[in-house]
């Protein structure tokens, strides 16, 4: 990895008050955010959040109108250099060369950001990949997963030691979501600091220490995931009744979130209340309960409950 | 790092192993394209004009269908490489590295300008079957054709930042280049000319490319050759400046 990383303190990524305009949308409202160096950290958010124009604005695809950005320290406009060759972008569009082969592609990406050829290197990021086999086929001959991990062997290509990854599973087949979550892992223990954004909840839960969930071009949250969970105290308590037709008591009937039957959802906040509390409510009253299941909030609730919106679907193929 | 030297070579490389992977359609079609004209042309009017005391009318022809090719191939590469690149979104791939404006820009002008030349060098080999040329002044045939394939390679650079779909780089080429290349003195002497044609003519770039570059060969030219070699030479700073300008502000490139 590239010797910046050493100087642990300094923030991997660096975003200062960054606003971005397009015409009369506001895409990105004045966006402050540090990244530590060697941490995976994921960036959620539902579609137009303005995620994309966040990691494009660090890679210096695009301009932002005001704010800076610094990687390792090094300005993304001033000391643009530096700072590009300090970080791996592997796109969210499933872009290639038709005119070059997969080795080519990713030697030419080391080329383009100054560091000579080196075949080992090459090697083992086309082997780690698994696309030795596919070296030499040109990228025209490749699936859309091959594409897909051609992309990171080439964001990878001039050794970074930071990599942003935009939505790198979006579309591909669960296979090769999984192979490129241990990937990403992978690197990120080798010290390497990984950022991804996502609107998958699963990958954020599963992959990220930190998580920032943007919407309408601001932070809405910024924690690490037990700290997001932690923030919510609503509760669920799911019973199943004996009896369709029983009645509940009135010291249980205001938590009455949803019932179907002799399915019954309650909802509580865990600091004035607690599952046992309310099951020993319901015995009092003589209403048996056949089973039980309590459920604390998911990713998915702190999401709906900042956002107001629903990540989209998962595009499993 | 001052001049990132690893990144301009490599992607000068990889603009000159694009057009040579598909040699057939960059190099062989547009040398058989001139050498048809050249077969038409000289057949036609071999006996019928004479532009030049002393110089046959196919020794007349052959520079002006070389640096014709030269420009329209050296437009063609440029030009043609970036727009694929903006539509395909690969162009992502030269964006994100360290490349400054100018190792950008030098690396696909100087591109054009090798496929330019290399276009150029073929129909001269296949013209010498046909005709015996003399070379009066290869110093100025080599200047005028690296500058003139720099012109364009440049004028493709703007073209392919401006435009955002292919056929508007279509229309460069159609209601520009050729009409300019055609009319720029490479099948007659601008001096043969009406007095008003001949005026406008003067007022064609590529005109000073065409003289100066078969001065070169044959010995005679329209314009004095050194009025041509500041010409063109002044016109490549003029596009160079403003290329690297729209490169240096990410006009359509960076949002």
């Amino acid at each position: 990895m590239n010797s910046a990383s050493s100087h642990t303190s300094v923030p991997a990524i660096s975003i200062q008050g960054i606003r971005k305009r397009y015409g009369r949308l506001e895409a990105l409202k004045g966006i402050d955010l540090d990244i530590r160096q060697g941490e995976f950290f994921g960036l959620l958010g539902p579609n137009g959040a303005g995620k994309s124009t966040l990691i494009n604005t660090i890679a210096g695809l695009v301009r932002p109108d005001g704010g800076r950005v610094a990687v390792v320290g090094h300005d993304t406009v001033r000391d643009y250099r530096a700072a590009r060759r300090n970080i791996g972008v592997v796109p969210q569009e499933l872009v290639y060369d038709p005119f070059f082969t997969v080795a080519e592609v990713v030697r030419n990406q080391a080329g383009y950001f100054g560091v000579r050829p080196d075949p080992a290197w090459i090697d083992e990021l086309l082997g780690a990949l698994e696309l030795d086999d596919k070296r030499d086929a040109n990228m025209r001959q490749l699936s859309g997963g091959m594409k897909r991990r051609v992309l990171i062997a080439q964001a990878l290509a001039h050794r970074p030691p930071i990599a942003i990854l935009d939505e790198p599973t979006a579309g591909v087949d669960v296979e090769l979501r999984q192979s490129l979550w241990t990937f990403a892992q992978r690197l990120n223990r080798e010290g390497m600091t990984v950022v991804l954004t996502t609107h998958y909840l699963e990958e954020a839960e599963e992959l990220c220490d930190r998580i920032a969930i943007i919407h309408h071009g601001e932070v809405q949250a910024l924690d690490t995931k037990a700290a997001l969970l932690e923030r919510d105290t609503r509760r669920s308590l799911e019973v199943v009744l004996e009896d369709p037709e029983a009645e509940l008591p009135e010291s249980v009937a205001p938590f009455l979130a949803e019932r179907d039957g002799v399915h019954v959802r309650l909802q509580f906040n865990k600091d004035e209340n607690s599952p046992v509390a309310l099951l020993n409510r319901l015995q009092e009253a003589g209403v048996v309960v056949t089973d039980l299941q309590t459920r604390s909030p998911s990713l998915e609730d702190i999401f709906l409950d900042l956002t107001g919106e629903q990540l989209a679907p998962e595009e499993v193929t | 790092m001052v001049f990132n030297a690893v990144g301009f070579y490599t992607l000068l490389k990889k603009e000159v192993m694009r057009f040579w992977k598909v040699g057939v359609q960059t190099v062989f079609s547009p040398m058989i394209t001139t050498l048809l004209y050249l077969l038409i042309f000289s057949y036609v009017l071999e006996d019928r004009v004479n532009v030049y005391p002393g110089v046959g009318y196919t020794e007349f022809l052959v520079p002006g269908l070389m640096m014709m090719s030269i420009i329209q191939n050296a437009f063609a590469n440029s030009s043609s490489s970036l727009i694929q690149s903006k539509v395909t979104g690969n162009v992502i791939f030269i964006l994100l590295p360290p490349l400054s404006s100018l190792e950008f820009y030098l690396a696909f002008v100087l591109a054009a300008a090798i496929r330019g030349v290399l276009v150029g060098i073929s129909v001269y080999i296949v013209a010498l079957f046909f005709v015996d040329l003399s070379l009066d002044h290869l110093g100025a045939i080599l200047a005028f054709a690296f500058l003139a394939s720099s012109v364009m390679g440049a004028f493709g650079v703007i073209a392919g930042i401006w435009a955002e779909k292919f056929d508007q780089i279509a229309a460069f080429t159609n209601f520009f280049v050729m009409p300019l290349s055609f009319l720029s003195g490479v099948f007659y002497s601008i001096n043969d000319l009406p007095e008003f044609w001949r005026n406008i003519s003067h007022l064609n770039p590529f005109f000073y490319m065409i003289d100066g570059f078969r001065a070169g060969f044959i010995g005679h030219s329209d314009v004095p050759m050194s009025f041509s070699f500041a010409f063109v030479l002044g016109f490549l700073v003029l596009l160079s400046v403003l290329a690297l300008r729209l490169l240096h502000t990410g006009y359509k490139m960076r949002s």
